[in-house]
Order: structure tokens, then C-alpha cells, then sequence
């Protein structure tokens, strides 16, 4: 009977916890059984190790952090841009009913504090759950040392908090990407994207959501070293616009926000108005005037 | 009689403290350094309870370390003077730590910094500070003669003056004194002021 036990766990593959339980009761017979549906399972060895979040799959891929990337590949997209006088996100909306309340609330966009905002992608559940974590952790910062959370400290601690939902507690990773735009006087402005297995890099341009890959790749041909905000305005609002789905592009579907330093000094979040934005995108050829009446 | 002072000069700030290990009437040792540096510019007088007074202070050096650790960069003055009076003041209506502060520090933004914290989490930034008997000693002398943007000579010719105070005016004055500066070169011992070998 140990003989057995011990060759079911070297085959490995297919035995998990349950697997393993039945073998203490069934014994010898298992070991024939199992051979056959080795067999079987072949092709769907991932249904195996979808269901737990916190066990590793055979080849080392841990599937609901990557089915959560999934989820988000389907969420609208977000593109910030790291410029020499500020931070540029871009985010594409998909509720676009005339009916939304639009005048006070942002799909994408969220201050975090501040000298910090931070661009959506993903389920918008989710993402309220870790703004939220995001803005206490900030307070709870400032609270302790009167100052302002440096931007990178804020986004490892809150890819901590990502993380742990991998690894321990039995729940699903979020499924939300972010784009972190700040300021603070280590680094001057900063660019970082963190997606739900807990990782994030500091970017130059990063884009999320749908068509992340092909705008990535256009953002690497066209981003410059010294771009200025205006220039990655532009850049941002031409990229959006090659790869949203959608034929034409008007400021409702789009969300456009800055993070700079005011003349004062003082670190500024600020929304694009929809008129400023309709004006803009005609001004960059993004969409064509409306025809004179 | 533990007595700790501190004051802000031109591009520099300075603490002085009395080195006495005082337990009833015995003094146990007379060579006692009661300013510890915390981190490369920072420098924390502090008096109290002795049990207190190491277990705090370490405890804030080690937590200022880890900050440089996993952040790469060092907390600032006023930073860490806010995390101390937070410390301190989580542990007030539990378990308080009977100890009295003076941070003095160099940050390359801002200068010299000196501030005054309380072991009831008082905290005040300031260009003079005292503690202990010797504070009423102390306080008038600098009163008396500090001004802004004294020279590394002028304040330490200041706190020997005040030494001199309380070594004639206290009771109980304690024996050796230590003076130690911190400024952008960093925070090291400048000097000792002794009456007896120990």
C-alpha cells in the first residue's frame, strides 16, 4: 500500500488533495483506475488547478492570477505617460449611456491622495476595494510622518496587499490593473502599472485593458526620452485612438487626466473637461470637427 | 539630575547632555553617552527613565534603519520626529515611555533641524531646547545670549556657558558632560567636558 501511495505522488500530475484521501481508502485498485484517466485528463490538466488561488499548477503557473489578467484584457483601456513636467493618463470609457450621472464621479480615474492618481482597468468592484486600501495607506503615512507617502512606497505596499491574496487566505486575486500617476521629491514625477499578482514596474508609458499589447508597441516606437506634457497628451489621445474599438472617438468615451506642479509648486491632479477635451481631440486630428451647419 | 540641551547654529545643529548613570544616591558611571546617533545626520539627546530611555531609543534607531532598508532613501528630520511622538504617544495611556527627547538633524533640503519631544508626546520644533533640572539653567543662558545663525565657535562657547551654570547653580550637578554636532558632513562626538575621570 505505501509502494503505491508513494508512485501516485511521483506520477504527481493528476493527484490532488482528494485524490490522495481515496488512496488511503481504496488502496492498490486506485493506482489501475487512475492510470486510465490519466489518460482522459490529459488534454484539460488545467481544470485541475483553476479552482484553488493558492496552489501552484504543474508547469509553476498560478491560473486565477492569470485568469484575472484575463478579465481585465476585456476591461477598457488606460494608457499613462511619463513626461519631464508631469504624468499623463488616459483611460477609455465603456459606460457611455446619456444617461450616467457624469458631472461629479470618473470611471477611471481616481485620486489616491494629493501628489498621487491613479488610472483604472479591470472590475470596477474590485478597484474601489483597493483605492480604497490605497488612500488609507497614504493617510495612515502622513499620520505617522507628516509627509507625503513617497508614490513607490505606496505601490509596493498596496502589491503587498495584492499579493497576499495569492498566496495565503483561500480568496481570488483582485482583478484590476493600475496605472499609479505622482509626484513626490525623491523621484519627481512617476509612472508605475501593477497588475493582480502583486508585481508592478515603474514605467515611461505603460498602457492596460484591451489592446494593451498593441498599444505598448506603439508607444514604444513614439515615446520620447524628453517629451513634454502637451506632446504625451497628444501621444496618449493618438494611441487611444488606434486601438479602442469603437469607429469614431468623442470626449464622452474618454476620460483624460494630468498630474503636474502648479505655478506655485504644489503637485496638481486635474480632469480634462469634456469640452477642453473635444477641443483637443480635434486640435490633434484625433476626430473631425463637427461639420459647420 | 539628568540634564539634555540642544541648539541650531549656522548649517549645524548641537546637543549636549550630562553622562551620568544616577541610581538613588550611587552614580554608577560617569561616562555615560545619552545622544545616540540615529542614522548618519540625525542625532537624539535623550533623558529619562535608563530603562526607558535605551529601550525607546533603540527601538527607534532599529525602525529608522529598516526605513532606509526597504526604501533606499533616509527619513528626514522632521520625519522621524513625527514617527517618535507617535510611538510615544500609542504607549501614553498604556504603558509610557518615561523619556525626554531633543532630535537634532541635517537635512540637505532644509537645513538644520532641532525639535523638542516630550514623554508625554509633546512635540515642538525649535531653535533652543532643554530638559532636566539644568533646563532652567540652561534656557536663560541661551535666552540670554542665542541668536540665528551662530558660528560652530559661538554655540559651543554658549554651552559652556551654560555647563558652567549648572555646574555651579544645581545641587546635585552631574560630573562630565558630552557634546556632540550633527551638519552635512554628518553627526559625530565633538567634544567632552569633564570634571572627573571615568
Amino acid at each position: 500500500m505505501l509502494g503505491c501511495y508513494s508512485r501516485m505522488v511521483e506520477a504527481g500530475s493528476f493527484v490532488d488533495h482528494s485524490s490522495l484521501r481515496s488512496i488511503q481508502v481504496a488502496g492498490f485498485f486506485w493506482f489501475f483506475t487512475s492510470q486510465s484517466q490519466h489518460f482522459f485528463f490529459l488534454f484539460k490538466m488545467s481544470r485541475r488547478y483553476d479552482s484553488r488561488t493558492t496552489i501552484f499548477s504543474p508547469e509553476g503557473r498560478l491560473y486565477q492570477v492569470e485568469y484575472a489578467m484575463e478579465a481585465i484584457g476585456n476591461a477598457g483601456s488606460a494608457i499613462g505617460i511619463l513626461s519631464k513636467d508631469g504624468v499623463v493618463l488616459v483611460g477609455e470609457k465603456k459606460v457611455t449611456s446619456k444617461l450616467l450621472q457624469t458631472s461629479t464621479s470618473t470611471e477611471k480615474m481616481y485620486k489616491i491622495d494629493d501628489h498621487i492618481a491613479c488610472a483604472v482597468a479591470g472590475i470596477m468592484s474590485d478597484a474601489n476595494i483597493l483605492i480604497n486600501t490605497a488612500r488609507v495607506q497614504a493617510q495612515r503615512y502622513t499620520f505617522s510622518y507628516q509627509e507625503p507617502m513617497p508614490v513607490e512606497q505606496l505601490v509596493q505596499s498596496l502589491c503587498d496587499t495584492k499579493q497576499g491574496y495569492t498566496q495565503f487566505g483561500g480568496l481570488r486575486p483582485f482583478g484590476v490593473s493600475f496605472l499609479f500617476a505622482g509626484w513626490d521629491k525623491n523621484y519627481g514625477f512617476q509612472l508605475y502599472m501593477s497588475d493582480p499578482s502583486g508585481n508592478y514596474g515603474g514605467w515611461k508609458a505603460a498602457a492596460i485593458g484591451a489592446n494593451n499589447q498593441a498599444a505598448q508597441s506603439m508607444l514604444k516606437q513614439d515615446y520620447k526620452d524628453d517629451i513634454s506634457r502637451e506632446e504625451a497628451v497628444q501621444l496618449a489621445l493618438k494611441v487611444l485612438s488606434k486601438t479602442m474599438d469603437s469607429t469614431s472617438l468623442t470626449s464622452d468615451k474618454l476620460e483624460l487626466a494630468e498630474v503636474f506642479l502648479s505655478s506655485s509648486g504644489k503637485v496638481k491632479y486635474q480632469v480634462c473637461t469634456p469640452d477642453a477635451l473635444s477641443k483637443m481631440l480635434v486640435k490633434y486630428g484625433v476626430t473631425q470637427p463637427p461639420a459647420e451647419a | 539630575m539628568e540634564c539634555v540641551f540642544g541648539m541650531v547654529g549656522k548649517g549645524f545643529a548641537l546637543v549636549v547632555a550630562d553622562s551620568s548613570a544616577v541610581n538613588s544616591i550611587l552614580v554608577h558611571k560617569s561616562n555615560e553617552d545619552k545622544i545616540m546617533v540615529l542614522d548618519s545626520h540625525k542625532l537624539m539627546g535623550a533623558s529619562g527613565e535608563a530603562g526607558d530611555r535605551a529601550q525607546f531609543t533603540e527601538y527607534v534607531q532599529k525602525n529608522v534603519a529598516l526605513y532606509q532598508y526597504r526604501n533606499m532613501i533616509p527619513l528626514t528630520t522632521k520625519a522621524a520626529a513625527n514617527f517618535m511622538r507617535g510611538e510615544l504617544a500609542t504607549a501614553l495611556r498604556k504603558n509610557p515611555y518615561m523619556v525626554n527627547i531633543v532630535l537634532a538633524g541635517y537635512d540637505k533640503e532644509t537645513g538644520p533641524s532641532l525639535y523638542f519631544i516630550d514623554y508625554i508626546a509633546t512635540l515642538h520644533k525649535v531653535d533652543k531646547a532643554a530638559f532636566g533640572y539644568g533646563s532652567y539653567f540652561a534656557l536663560s543662558m541661551m535666552d540670554r545670549h542665542y541668536h540665528p545663525n551662530m558660528t560652530v565657535d559661538e554655540a559651543i562657547k554658549l554651552a559652556d556657558q551654560c555647563i558652567e551654570e549648572i555646574r555651579s547653580r544645581l545641587v546635585v550637578a552631574p560630573q562630565n558632560f558630552i557634546i556632540k554636532i550633527v551638519d552635512q558632513d554628518g553627526a559625530r562626538e565633538h567634544s567632552w567636558r569633564r570634571t572627573t575621570k571615568d
